[in-house]
């Protein structure tokens, strides 16, 4: 093949983009203020995997797939990860 | 100092960010407006210059390649501060946890959680390694492809036990591992400086087609190479930290 096919994206409504970035950013705020408020840690770190995974989407409304996946890898995953054996640990210690 | 004037200090130190922030709004261009002409040239000249429709890890691994292996020597440093730190240190001795409440029953990792992960190990595999082999052809690259390969990992420990994980992914071979990808992506730079030519110059062949997996000369050879120093990272991290909270205990 000879010819690259970029195919271009569909059309998406204007509007509705912005409908769905308001949103997202809206969202983004409320899980960051969710995260701050949580008090107990093990409840605090699950909230932010989930705030990590809104974050990752609110990359990608605003077209930056490249971060989407990073802040998948590293927010949503990695980060809970290391703190909830962080946690374990202290917890453990303290028993 | 009373709570009243603590919080007269605080709102006033609140409304000088706030006027500073909002001065600082009112400056900035437009949403969506990009001003500066680096993206616009890159965006131009990018695929035409390295057969990668990547941009972004054209980006990362070629025309700011050299940030890139600073980006990646800092993960390779964290891990082994984590492993320094973590060791085992003079006061404390391996032991299971299993002595450490008699009488007191753990309960077993729930049959649907193990088969859960057991179907997920090989998706997550696959899944990686399509990431960190594609960065030349798809907004990914060897970061994400690394941190998802070491999710497989940490997937065989739910499925598993740490022992299993242990002698799934031991430490001499993990460190081996991420040596290899570290040293990798400066050996690439290198060979291009012995070739006669500015470090990390792209000194492969660029294949004919923009797009083919094949294409993009080095780019697609670091992205595999930071995958295998990123997977290698996080797995070493994950297991120094699950080898604390499991294994290590005071002596006592």
């Amino acid at each position: 093949m000879n010819v690259v096919a970029v195919a271009a994206p569909p059309p998406v409504p204007l509007a509705l983009m912005d409908v769905l970035q308001i949103t997202l950013l809206v969202l983004v705020g409320a899980g960051a203020t969710a995260v701050a408020l949580i008090r107990s840690p093990v409840r605090q770190v699950i909230a932010l995997s989930a705030y990590g995974l809104l974050l990752a989407l609110l990359f990608l409304a605003f077209q930056a797939p490249d971060v989407t996946l990073s802040e998948l890898c590293i927010g949503a995953v990695a980060l809970p990860i290391l703190l909830l054996l962080a946690l374990a640990k202290v917890r453990r210690r303290e028993e | 100092m009373t709570a009243a004037q603590r919080r007269w200090l605080f709102l006033a130190g609140a409304a000088g960010f706030a006027a500073f922030y909002l001065w600082g709004l009112t400056g900035l261009p437009g949403f969506g407006h990009y001003p500066g002409p680096y993206g616009d040239i890159i965006n131009r000249i990018a695929v035409a210059q390295t057969n990668a429709t990547g941009v972004v890890s054209a980006v990362n691994f070629e025309y700011r390649g050299f940030d890139t292996v600073a980006e990646e020597y800092i993960l390779f440093v964290a891990a082994i501060g984590v492993s320094t730190v973590l060791r085992q240190l003079r006061g404390e001795r391996e032991r299971a946890a299993r002595d450490e409440a008699v009488g007191r029953r753990v309960p077993p990792t729930s049959d649907a959680v193990r088969v859960l992960s057991l179907m997920l190990i090989g998706p997550t595999l696959v899944m990686g390694w399509f990431l960190a082999s594609h960065a030349q052809t798809s907004p990914s690259g060897g970061f994400q492809g690394g941190v998802v390969l070491a999710t497989s990992f940490i997937l065989l420990y739910l499925a598993g036990e740490f022992l299993v994980f242990e002698r799934v992914s031991p430490l001499d071979i993990t460190d081996a591992v991420g040596a290899v990808g570290a040293g990798g992506f400066a050996a690439i730079g290198i060979t291009a400086v012995g070739l006669g030519l500015a470090y990390l110059t792209n000194f492969l062949p660029l294949g004919s087609t923009p797009g083919a997996v094949s294409s993009s000369g080095t780019i697609a050879l670091i992205s595999f190479f930071v995958g295998l120093e990123v997977g290698a990272a996080f797995v070493l991290i994950v297991s120094e930290l699950l080898e604390q909270t499991l294994l290590l205990r005071h002596r006592s």
